[in-house]
């Protein structure tokens, strides 16, 4: 439950994922290996289809490998579940509304049988890092699609976990919106120190927020590539013009292309 | 202020005036019944006591006789008026004596069926078994004639010195626990899949789910079946009044107006029945929008 800078390694080994069709079998993951340093920003990135969301929900024990092993700072998935090693962000904010803001930011903490005092201190301090402390009282239909996204961080940042996995969060908002909480999240990311796994299919997101970008490719799914970006940590939305952000951008685009390549799309 | 009035105008024209006219409309058809139904006992009585008579007596008589075959409204109305103000509550004829006996019941009823149709949706929802096993049942329990079955559950509950209240809302229960065990099932399952995997990966309990999602995202449902539940329930305890021969409730003004052909008195009661029914439902709409869940509340 404590928030510590040495959580959410996450080491990955031969891991596929087979879904059983009528006719025939669907291979969302294949032979997938990575290894995620504690720490590290990493982004899922690929065509839908790839299996970059079903790696995510394998990860939280949403979703059960065919074969394969999966390890979160040594323990299973389920066990980092149980154990609330890490917050989910869905690609909907999935705030209930018939909570508050404030009470949809304390739900795990309630969960978890957390005292009432703390919960509201917890939950202020979250809705404080989202920039959503005034909204506290609102239900979830008083505000935007964007802030209602935050909310969803706020909560699962409630709990400290060290991990966070991010299913597309801001892959239904606006262009504008999308580039705010992109800086957003690059700030929450360096004053946590936390360990993110972001699934987008935007290669300007990926590359602006990602230390390692993995690039998946579909049927079946698997890895293509894993690209460092090596971007300074103190990086504005301005350096998607520098040659050193579409270096790596370009990079990102051949790898999805070579993907693509031998199903003559 | 000048907006109120315009809102309150606004809600007269909308609502009250279409309202208004489709009563006038019922109303002049009913007048119009009346006469046609009532007149041929007029004109027999004309005829025995050789009255000379006008088209305006002839109607105005079917209009205001002791035991019509179809009392016109205002005899009914009166009789209301009557039974309410005119005569002390504590009165055998008061309509509000007999209006609280037949509500009490209803009430209990209401509150048991409720809790009884909630508790069947739970464990349907939560024991895959229970589906299969019980659901069935459940939907044989309504296709027994309620009247053919009132009358046992009187007299077993009576043979175990259960009379009066309880018996009563023993029926309207059988009535009401079945919308709400349908509509429930189908509330505790209408949580979003995204909602139910977040309570996942928080590790939550089934009871929590239960607690926390499930029954908060059915409240809508619940509020529904309810509305249907109060209605039945009013139901279920006039039936419960009539075999065993009541002296009280609007159920037993029914049928001793039937044994002595008081035609007024068995409608009056017939219109309390309804109002009693349709202040029930309206109470749990208006109970059913304070709470957060309600579709006012969430619509963006």
């Amino acid at each position: 439950m404590s928030s510590n800078s040495s959580s959410g390694h996450i080491v990955v080994d031969s891991l596929s994922l087979t879904f059983r069709a009528k006719d025939h079998d669907v291979h969302a993951l294949s032979d997938i290996n990575l290894t995620i340093k504690p720490g590290e920003f990493v982004s899922l990135i690929g065509p839908s289809g790839c299996g970059k969301t079903t790696l995510l929900r394998v990860i939280a024990d949403l979703q059960e490998p065919s074969s394969g092993h999966l390890t979160i700072d040594g323990q299973t998935p389920q066990e980092a579940r149980e154990n609330h090693r890490y917050g989910f962000v869905f690609q909907a904010a999935a705030l209930y509304p018939w909570r508050t803001i404030e009470k949809n930011v304390t739900l795990p903490l309630e969960l978890m049988g957390m005292d009432r005092k703390e919960q509201r201190k917890r939950a202020k301090e979250n809705l404080e890092l989202v920039g959503l402390a005034d909204f506290h009282k609102k239900y979830p239909w008083q505000l935007s699609g964007g802030m209602q996204q935050r909310a969803s961080i706020a909560r699962a940042l409630s709990f400290q976990p060290g991990l966070l996995l991010m299913d597309e969060p801001f892959g239904a908002l606006d262009e504008i919106t999308r580039d705010r909480l992109n800086m957003h999240l690059l700030d929450l990311w360096r004053q946590t120190g936390k360990t993110v796994v972001f699934v987008t299919h935007s290669i300007p997101e990926a590359v602006f927020l990602s230390s390692r970008i993995v690039v998946m490719s579909p049927r079946p799914g698997r890895i293509i590539d894993v690209i460092d970006t090596n971007l300074p940590a103190d990086r504005t939305l301005e350096i998607r013009e520098d040659p050193a952000f579409t270096a790596v951008a370009q990079k990102v685009r051949n790898g999805l292309k070579h993907g693509h390549s031998d199903e003559s799309l | 202020m000048g907006r109120m009035w315009d809102k309150f105008g606004q809600y007269v024209h909308a609502r009250i005036f279409p309202i208004f006219v489709v009563c006038l409309f019922l109303c002049g058809v009913w007048y119009a019944f009346a006469v046609y139904l009532n007149a041929p006992q007029i004109l027999d009585r004309f005829e025995r006591e050789q009255t000379s008579y006008t088209t305006t007596d002839l109607i105005t008589s079917t209009w205001a006789m002791e035991r019509p075959v179809l009392p016109s409204p205002h005899q009914i109305f009166y009789e209301i008026y009557r039974g309410t103000v005119l005569v002390k509550p504590t009165s055998k004829r008061s309509l509000i004596l007999h209006g609280w006996i037949t509500l009490a019941p209803t009430l209990l009823g209401l509150l048991i069926g409720t809790t009884l149709g909630m508790l069947l949706a739970v464990g349907i929802v939560y024991v895959r078994t229970l589906e299969g096993s019980l659901l069935p049942w459940i939907i044989a329990s309504q296709t027994v004639p309620i009247l053919a079955i009132a009358p046992i559950i009187i007299v077993v509950l009576g043979s175990i010195d259960l009379v009066g209240v309880f018996p009563k809302s023993v029926i309207a229960m059988y009535l009401c626990f079945f919308p709400v065990t349908i509509g429930m099932v189908k509330g505790l399952r209408s949580c979003e899949p995204l909602h139910m995997d977040l309570m996942r990966t928080y590790a939550a309990s089934p009871w929590q789910i239960l607690l926390k999602l499930r029954l908060p995202a059915s409240m809508p449902y619940l509020v529904a079946s309810m509305k249907v539940a109060a209605a039945a329930a009013v139901v279920g305890t006039i039936v419960g009044e009539l075999p065993t021969g009541a002296r009280e409730g609007l159920g037993a003004r029914m049928l001793v107006g039937s044994y002595y052909g008081q035609t007024i008195q068995i409608w009056a009661a017939l219109f309390l029945a309804a109002a009693l029914a349709a202040v029930l439902v309206v109470a749990v709409e208006v109970i059913g929008r304070w709470l957060p869940t309600s579709p006012a509340k969430t619509r963006a």
